[in-house]
């Protein structure tokens, strides 16, 4: 079984919901993202979403554009996400790393070598946000051959014919963007996200989290309640923006960030 | 039989030319790209929709736009006739309007009351402010910061129109930011919203239908040519940006072999100083903005910054369609510096009356090398996609002359 096919069961068999953080690799610097990689798990993230910077970040917000900024120019590549992974798996074998990004850096790479890579390094799914499942024939082969998740993404404009395509392309879970919107947008609506998570899983028996316009514990929880996972970014990365060249400080607010939303999350 | 490929056959169903093209967005554009397809392929060759937009063409842009003869410049370049696609004469100065017409009826048709558009020179925001101002749409440009700066007189004409310019200051603050920023617009607005892409890139069906809509350029130059010269063309030549004047002019002669066709990207400082925006003659293969085509990319991926005098040049993709265009040999790409495209505005407009965008001056700049090397019987026809106007400021201060 995966690890993120491990990771759902045996949230699912103690009644919790998964939280999943994501940061932007390289944001301030390379040398810092592995050490904010554990601080996290510490505060009871069960996945890692980790951003490949990229250029032009078409689906993001300044939060997460700046955060691409501020990787980029400290040096991070693909290559050098791929490594924090390797270094990330030292110290840690359990917990889900999904790489999150745009399609170029990774067409660049070659799709075969970064299927090679990721296996290698240990990372467990991949999340491209402009390749939609019609776009996706060269890729996912390489990707399902390697065990490698393909996680797609699904939104408030998608119908359900699509929910059902995109169900049955995607592997290891699936993320619905909670609103209409680039990332660290407005707050979600859990009424509208409830009626489409329903949708959703009259398709598929694939653990669908939720993510976009989640910010604090109230915002968590209301959705746990009805997704399997809660994906929290922007809220984290504004924290790394604040507090640039005091690595240890960030480390502080992304667990205290994180905790709050764990309690929260599981109490019941 | 040729050897050419069947031209007729790209895009496929999933909009791909070859290898390029395609549709690489985030899953929230995907329903109302589809909406899109689906309109325009009921009104492509609805009767009453061609009618429409015919009518517009002739009575609000102008059209036919002259085929004129540019005697002077070809005796002054001294080899083959010069011949000039008057777009400049269009309402609103340029060919962007011929596609911003199209787009303004699908986008009546789909009830969006909300139009959106990126511009770099300000040609496709002007474009796009005039038709929503004629519709009564709300409409929103996104124009890159350093654009705005070197495009004043097109951002007032805008704002004279009624639309909202927002300049764009993340990245590179040209053309490829403000593509972004109407992205992200889009992706939140998206119920009542209508993009009016301006060049022949993006995600299907924009490459294909921005086509079709400036495909009227050819299709009257081919008709204008056997009419006035007796022949076709030996040879067409457009500048390359994203590439919709070019596609327009070219496409309607793809399939006459006796034509050959020249795309001329914008080589800034020159090739050699990687400050330029030539993505088909310096690039390779990847995705931005929803489609596969040439990219100016580093090794990792990353899109690199441009560079060109002209901004409507300064980006650094084109379209699927001239990428596929380039691997199949039809089209010639090649590239002319600042410089020679300065020059040649300066020629231009000193012999001819005729002051050329910035863009089109580099079209016309390698129309003259092109030119000196043929023989005086010989044609070609250059596509003058708008005048200059709006770059008066950019010259002057060349020159240091305050305007």
């Amino acid at each position: 079984m995966s690890r993120i096919a491990n990771c759902f069961e045996q949230l699912s068999s103690t009644g919790r919901k998964a939280l999943i953080p994501f940061i932007t690799a390289g944001d301030p610097a390379p040398a810092h993202t592995v050490g904010f990689m554990h601080a996290m798990v510490e505060a009871g993230a069960d996945i890692i979403e980790l951003g490949v910077p990229f250029s032009d970040p078409m689906a993001d917000g300044p939060v997460i554009q700046l955060a691409c900024e501020r990787s980029l120019a400290a040096g991070t590549s693909l290559s050098g996400v791929l490594k924090m992974v390797a270094e990330f798996r030292q110290s840690n074998s359990d917990t889900p790393v999904v790489l999150m990004g745009y399609l170029n850096p990774i067409e660049a790479m070659g799709y075969e070598v970064f299927a090679d890579r990721c296996v290698e390094v240990g990372v467990d799914g991949v999340l491209l946000v402009d390749l939609p499942p019609e776009e996706s024939g060269d890729v996912a082969p390489l990707f399902r051959e390697r065990h490698l998740d393909l996680v797609f993404l699904l939104a408030p404009t998608t119908s359900e014919e699509r929910v059902a395509l995109i169900a049955k392309a995607g592997s290891g879970y699936l993320y619905y963007v909670s609103l209409k919107g680039v990332t660290g947008a407005a707050t979600l609506d859990v009424d509208s996200v409830q009626a489409k998570v329903d949708t959703i899983r009259k398709h598929t028996k694939l653990p669908v989290g939720v993510g976009f316009g989640i910010k604090d514990a109230d915002s968590a929880k209301a959705v746990s309640a009805v997704a399997d996972g809660v994906v929290v970014g922007s809220a984290l990365v504004q924290r790394i923006a604040d507090n640039q060249g005091r690595p240890e400080v960030i480390s502080g607010q992304l667990q205290e960030v994180l905790s709050a939303m764990r309690q929260a999350m599981d109490a019941h | 039989m040729s050897d050419l490929p069947d031209f007729s056959s790209v895009p496929d169903e999933r909009g791909h030319f070859g290898i390029y093209g395609g549709r690489f967005v985030s899953e929230t554009l995907m329903g109302a790209l589809s909406e899109l397809e689906e309109i325009y392929a009921r009104l492509k060759d609805d009767a009453k929709f061609r009618a429409d937009f015919d009518y517009d063409l002739a009575h609000y842009v102008g059209r036919p736009s002259p085929l004129y003869f540019a005697e002077r410049l070809t005796e002054k370049v001294g080899g083959a006739q010069i011949w000039l696609k008057r777009e400049d004469l269009n309402h609103t100065g340029a060919h962007k309007i011929n596609n911003t017409i199209g787009q303004a009826l699908l986008a009546k048709h789909t009830g969006k009351t909300r139009v959106i558009a990126e511009t770099g020179a300000g040609q496709h925001g002007v474009a796009t402010a005039t038709v929503a101002a004629r519709l009564g749409m709300k409409c929103v440009v996104y124009m890159g910061a350093d654009d705005v700066e070197r495009q004043k007189l097109n951002v007032f004409r805008m704002k004279l129109l009624g639309a909202e310019v927002v300049p764009v200051t993340s990245g590179s603050r040209t053309l490829k930011d403000a593509m972004n920023e109407a992205m992200r617009d889009w992706v939140t607005n998206v119920d009542d919203t209508f993009y009016i892409i301006g060049t022949v890139a993006g995600p299907h069906p924009y490459p294909m239908l921005v086509r079709d809509f400036q495909c009227v350029i050819g299709r009257e130059a081919r008709a204008q040519s056997l009419a006035q010269a007796d022949k076709l063309p030996d040879a067409l030549v457009a500048c390359v940006g994203g590439g919709s004047n070019a596609i327009g002019l070219f496409h309607p002669f793809l399939n006459d072999e006796s034509v050959s066709m020249y795309g001329v990207e914008a080589a800034g400082d020159g090739i050699e100083t990687g400050r330029h925006a030539a993505p088909l003659a310096a690039g390779r293969p990847g995705v931005l903005h929803g489609n596969r085509t040439y990219l100016m990319e580093t090794d990792d991926g990353q899109i690199i910054e441009t560079h060109s005098v002209s901004a409507g040049l300064d980006y650094p993709g084109v379209g699927p369609e001239h990428a596929w265009l380039k691997d199949t040999g039809r089209v010639n790409y090649v590239s002319v510096t600042d410089t020679e495209a300065l020059n040649a505005f300066r020629e231009l407009t000193r012999v001819e009356g005729i002051m050329p965008a910035l863009e089109s001056s580099h079209a016309v700049a390698y129309a003259e090398k092109l030119a000196r090397e043929m023989p005086k019987d010989k044609m070609i026809v250059v596509n003058l996609s708008g005048r200059g106007d709006k770059d008066i400021h950019t010259v002057a201060s060349l020159d240091h002359i305050e305007v």
